[in-house]
């Protein structure tokens, strides 16, 4: 069974963390994932990072080109999960833009996710239909699964067609917006989360864009299976000092034990 | 005419490449385009306003002394005569449009070289719309005299401080304002790039350019088409709206001259279609020059309108199914060609322009043949970097 299936049968208040592969350093990648799972994160996503990445905000595209400047790619990556099933457990996603993905080549790309004990990916440049005609059967193959995006502007119709291709969780754009836009859930929003929950999807979903602390992760997790934090962890990451306490407390302090 | 299938596909270019937080503008943008523009009340106001403020028909002029030196006929498009001083502006007359049918009330745009931006600022100003120009935060260093130009005419500029602070990066920030405001907002594309319906829109916005050659050419000949049809390509506007009513013609040859920096081997380069590989560049599947890894790599070309990684899917196809052909021009070829123009025809042409002239004596045409060459754009805002580059010598 895939971890994300197994996680969303088990649990509640799933907390994902987004942090980007080889940042601050480029050898941080695995070390960050451990510190996580000790410190209780419910899953991670890695972000593959890439020279032009249009969704998102200033934080998110400055540790990209950190990353990019500490020499990370697609392969170094891989290479610095050799052993990740050794250690975590907890399930984890790789997130990232399309064209380094097809640069690696889209079969081989999957093939090694799944040696490597990855549970599925996020490519919000991926469009439906190309998926479901070139990448679905060998997602399938590999038992992977891929993770589609709304926003408060998609369509019921196209929700109904997310809700079919999804697998894993659905990610739920809180706002209209970039990542690390703004910090908040407003009553906009909830009337939103109201509206996908009256559908009644098959998918799990997770919410993203706005989650940074305790009172936005409750928020959004009284509508939803769980919430992702990007922006506001990228930046705990940027000005901490002592990585193992600063992320413990972090995830602390969001999942509301301190 | 060369069309894209309702996915927004050349062959295997183009498509819709987006994350879903554009899908709505695009989703609204694609249902609606076509039935605007086929709309004659569109089309009325449209022609009108290319007559009347862009000043079209433009001419085609017979360039007698080149055609004399190289032997042949040589007439050029004068596209450098539109208001604005190059071809961009028949795209952003027709966005304009667009967006006010589509009851937008603010226009976003990217700019390089700043003449998209002026053309863009320009139609706001004459539609009393707020307009807001993202602009690398290089480019707004090189380009003064068109800040100036976009911020007399009321636009506000937005310096695109990210990545390389060049136009790949100042599209990513129109992208991500277009995200931020989704509903009252409409981005006017400067080139045919981006994400279906982008590429296929601006060419039909350009094909005027082709269009008036045929007739013109007729009149002035009696031929019915050209041997050759030569236009630079950054990402590939002017030359698809002067190759546009040719495409399937196998007599006329249709050759797209790409910036090729310091050279295709050097590293300093915007040569797309030499050296890009396929991938995913601003939304849509074409050729794009990045490392192994799939990293967009910085180009570079004297002239800063070229100066773009990617091309429009719709030359990506033309390349591959060889229904035209792409040579590089060196920043150095471009810029002697553009002194020649000067000093032989009293033009003074863009330096982009000046990349398809630098193909005449490359070219070899017969003495029967007949040439006709797009002139995108006039060297007015080149000045400094013609004089710059020759010194005394000119
Ligand atoms: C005069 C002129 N010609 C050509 C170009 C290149 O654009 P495109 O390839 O879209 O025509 C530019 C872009 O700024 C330009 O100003």
């Amino acid at each position: 069974m895939n971890r994300l299936d197994k996680l969303f049968s088990e649990k509640e208040n799933i907390l994902n963390i987004y942090f980007t592969a080889g940042y601050p350093k480029l050898e941080d990648t695995m070390h960050i994932l451990e510190i996580l799972q000790a410190a209780g994160a419910d899953m991670v996503e890695i972000g593959m990072p890439y020279s032009d990445p249009v969704a998102d905000g200033p934080t998110i595209q400055e540790s990209n080109q950190k990353a990019l400047d500490n020499g990370m790619t697609i392969s170094v990556l891989f290479e610095q999960l050799a052993k990740l099933r050794e250690k975590i457990n907890i399930p984890v996603v790789l997130m990232g833009y399309i064209n380094p993905v097809f640069q690696y080549g889209a079969e081989r790309f999957l093939q090694k996710c799944a040696d490597l004990g990855i549970d599925g990916t996020i490519l919000p440049d991926l469009p439906a239909p190309e998926f479901e005609e070139e990448l679905k059967p060998i997602y399938e193959k590999y038992h992977l699964h891929n993770v589609f995006l709304i926003t408060p502007q998609t369509s019921e119709k196209r929700i109904k067609e997310v809700d079919r291709l999804s697998k894993g969780f659905i990610y739920m754009v809180s706002s209209n917006s970039i990542t690390g836009a703004k910090s908040d859930i407003a009553q906009k929003q909830i009337a939103y989360f109201e509206r996908i929950n009256a559908l009644q999807l098959k998918t799990p979903r997770l919410i993203g864009f706005g989650i940074s602390n305790h009172e936005t992760f409750k928020r959004a997790c009284a509508y939803a299976e769980g919430a992702i934090i990007g922006s506001a962890f990228i930046k705990l990451l940027a000005n901490s000092q002592d990585l193992e306490k600063d992320i413990a407390q972090f995830v602390k302090q969001v999942k509301g034990q301190v | 005419m060369i069309q894209v299938n309702e996915r927004g596909f050349y062959g295997k270019f183009g498509g819709a490449y987006i994350p879903e937080m554009l899908h709505p503008n695009i989703e609204e943008l694609k249902g609606n385009y076509l039935r605007i523009i086929n709309e004659p009340s569109f089309q009325k106001e449209f022609d009108q306003l290319l007559k009347d403020y862009v000043g079209r028909p433009t001419p085609l002029y017979f360039a007698s002394r080149l055609s004399e030196k190289y032997q042949t006929n040589i007439y050029f498009k004068r596209e450098d005569l539109c208001h604005t001083g190059a071809h961009k502006i028949n795209n952003t007359i027709g966005q304009i449009l667009l967006a006010k049918k589509l009851g937008k009330k603010r226009i976003i745009a990217e700019t390089g070289a700043g003449q998209h931006g002026v053309a863009t600022a320009t139609v706001c100003a004459l539609m009393g719309i707020e307009c807001v120009v993202y602009m690398g935060k290089i480019d707004v260093a090189r380009q003064k005299p068109n800040v100036e130009r976009m911020k007399l005419l009321g636009a506000t500029i937005v310096e695109a401080v990210s990545g390389s602070q060049t136009l790949k990066d100042a599209t990513n920030d129109a992208m991500r304002d277009w995200i931020n405001n989704p509903e009252d907002t409409h981005y006017i594309i400067g080139s045919v790039v981006g994400p279906h319906p982008y590429p296929d829109m601006v060419a039909r916005f350009h094909s005027v350019i082709s269009a008036e050659m045929k007739t013109q050419l007729k009149e002035k000949t009696g031929k019915e088409n050209p041997d050759y049809v030569l236009a630079c390509v950054g990402g590939g506007s002017n030359a698809i709206g002067a190759f546009y009513h040719f495409v399937d013609i196998p007599e006329v040859k249709l050759i797209g001259l790409e910036a090729g920096g310091l050279g295709v081997s050097s590293g300093k380069t915007a040569a797309t279609l030499a050296l890009g590989r396929e991938g995913v560049l601003h939304g849509s599947r074409s050729l794009v020059i990045q490392t192994e890894d799939g990293q967009v790599i910085e180009p570079h070309s004297v002239s800063a309108g070229l100066d773009y990684p990617g091309i429009g899917p719709v030359h990506a196809y033309l390349y591959k199914s060889t229904k035209a052909a792409y040579y590089p021009i060196t920043d150095s070829e471009a810029m002697y060609a553009g002194l020649e123009c000067s000093r032989m025809e009293g033009i003074i042409p863009a330096i982009e322009t000046a990349h398809a002239l630098a193909y005449l004596p490359k070219m070899n045409a017969k003495p029967e043949e007949t040439t006709i060459i797009n002139l995108s754009g006039r060297g007015d805002k080149d000045l400094k970097t013609y004089i710059e580059w020759f010194g005394d010598k000119s």
